[in-house]
């Protein structure tokens, strides 16, 4: 499955996000900007939830290119700890399951799991008990 | 020097408005304010216009007429209406002018603001993802904030709840209909933890406020209302705005915090001097949230006053008293003017069945937008 843009995730087993360091002040943002004052640097596999909303409604098209047959999915906002705050769904939980401050782990889905080349973008799942 | 007073008024009603274009409803609303200060056109020295998605309004002058007058286009985001006012009220304090207007008007497409990823400078894919969507991040935010200072779900019913309580008294709101908590509480989400009774709508409407020096005021014998502040203030480190594929884990202030805090220095008064706010509730969580980044509760205590209608006209602080967005819809040109204008009627003593008891003497407006912009008012009578 190929990424939904280059440069987000890394080319791993177990893919990490690339986010960008600031090289004067070491502020991490993602995704990395394209200039020289940000160096690309994978960011922690693991986190934790920060804030989420359940998408109900199907955004408009264009620009959302995800399938046509709607169901609402979670958006996300998970502290990867020393890093940043990142922006992705959240999969693998019942709505009512979600709570402010459980484990994650990041994984990567398919934007349109019907599609016949399916693009890949970032998620999180409840990290499995260890 | 004296102070910039606020002579005349006037509003075409928000909401939906077949057959009138942006710019008709903006010109609408710019007769009703000569009308009310007793002025005519001609004798309008200069104009500073706000539209998102109307059209220039400078073109309004093939209505009013050809008077060769200045007439400056604004487009400032969400605080359009807020950046008009602050650039009229600096022409009369220079000293350049004495007389003249700030409007806004919008008229937006049904449905949710199309937003585009290039034009908030983020990738194409951020947009494929599906998240180019207002809603999302305004849900994302008080969700965060209801968990850190404990909030709860039936306080933001209230604030519609009230809206829609304050919009039925007055004329110029959308959605005039009383809706029950209940009701409110159980509607479809639309982002989790908001119904669609929490979200306002894009709108249409004009506002039109006449700006003069104070001694022109007084030569024409209109009693003033004082704009006593008026700022345009942009975001600072770690806020939290829409539209963020990531977020500093450093969290700071906004640009609501900044707008706040330098207009209650410049008038040298404080929020416990305020008698009336407006302030910005694009979704209910904006007006919790707004009440305590304007500084007029502590982060929290919003529970406790809600449940008290502190906020409620006849209330210690009546917040929102024409319904605000949430009753009058959000034609972004047009907003922030609105807030001044119901202000201005509340110290004028002329809002009827909404106004607030007591003489109110100070008022305070604040608007907030995308990508981290926030305009704020103090009025004084």
């Amino acid at each position: 499955m190929r990424p939904i843009a280059q440069g987000l995730f890394t080319d791993e087993a177990s893919p990490r996000l690339v986010g960008g360091r600031d090289r004067d002040s070491g502020r991490i943002v993602f995704p990395c900007p394209a200039n020289d004052r940000f160096e690309p640097v994978p960011l922690s596999r693991s986190g934790t939830l920060w804030s989420y909303t359940i998408q109900r409604f199907r955004p408009k098209s264009p620009p959302y290119a995800g399938p046509e047959a709607f169901s609402p999915f979670p958006v996300a906002y998970v502290e990867l700890p020393g890093e940043t705050i990142v922006e992705a769904r959240l999969v693998d939980v019942d709505f009512a399951d979600i709570a402010i401050g459980m484990a994650l782990e990041f994984v990567t889905v398919p934007l349109d799991p019907d599609a016949a080349d399916p693009v890949a973008i970032p998620a999180f799942r409840p990290a499995e008990a260890a | 020097m004296g102070d910039v007073c606020i002579i005349g008024i006037g509003i075409h009603p928000f909401g939906r408005t077949e057959g009138a274009s942006g710019v008709d409803q903006g010109v609408f609303a710019v007769r009703e304010a000569l009308r009310d200060a007793g002025l005519e056109w001609s004798d309008v020295q200069f104009a500073y216009g706000a539209s998102e998605a109307a059209g220039n309004p400078d073109t309004m002058v093939d209505q009013l007429g050809l008077t060769g007058m200045q007439f400056i286009n604004v487009r400032n985001g969400c605080a359009a209406g807020g950046s008009a006012l602050f650039s009229a009220q600096m022409a009369i304090k220079s000293g350049e002018c004495d007389v003249g207007l700030a409007v806004g008007f919008d008229k937006h497409p049904r449905g949710a603001f199309d937003a585009k990823p290039a034009e908030y400078n983020l990738p194409e894919w951020y947009g494929d993802a599906g998240y180019m969507v207002t809603t999302q991040f305004f849900a994302n935010k008080i969700m965060r904030y209801m968990h850190v200072n404990g909030i709860s779900r039936e306080t933001l019913g209230r604030v519609s709840e009230k809206a829609f309580r304050n919009g039925e008294k007055a004329p110029h709101a959308w959605r005039r209909q009383p809706v029950a908590l209940d009701e409110i509480l159980d509607a479809p989400m639309v982002s989790d933890p908001y119904s669609k009774y929490m979200f306002c709508s894009p709108a249409e409407g004009g506002v039109a406020l006449i700006l003069a020096s104070e001694k022109k005021a007084r030569e024409l014998g209109i009693a003033p209302i004082r704009l006593k502040a008026a700022t345009m203030r942009t975001r600072p480190p770690g806020s939290f705005e829409v539209f963020a594929p990531s977020i500093d884990i450093e969290r700071g202030g906004s640009a609501t915090n900044i707008a706040s805090r330098d207009a209650f220095e410049i008038a040298g008064m404080g929020p416990k001097d305020i008698a009336v706010a407006q302030l910005q509730d694009t979704e209910a969580g904006a007006e919790v949230m707004h009440m305590a980044e304007n500084g007029f509760c502590a982060d929290g205590d919003q529970e406790q006053w809600l449940a008290e209608g502190r906020t409620e006209i006849g209330g210690a602080l009546p917040v929102n008293t024409d319904g605000g967005c949430l009753a009058c819809g959000e034609p972004i040109g047009a907003s922030g003017l609105r807030q001044v204008y119901e202000n201005v009627v509340q110290l004028r003593g002329a809002g009827g069945a909404r106004q607030v008891p007591g003489n109110p003497r100070a008022a305070y407006s604040h608007v907030y937008g995308a990508p981290g912009v926030s305009a704020v008012t103090i009025l004084e009578r």
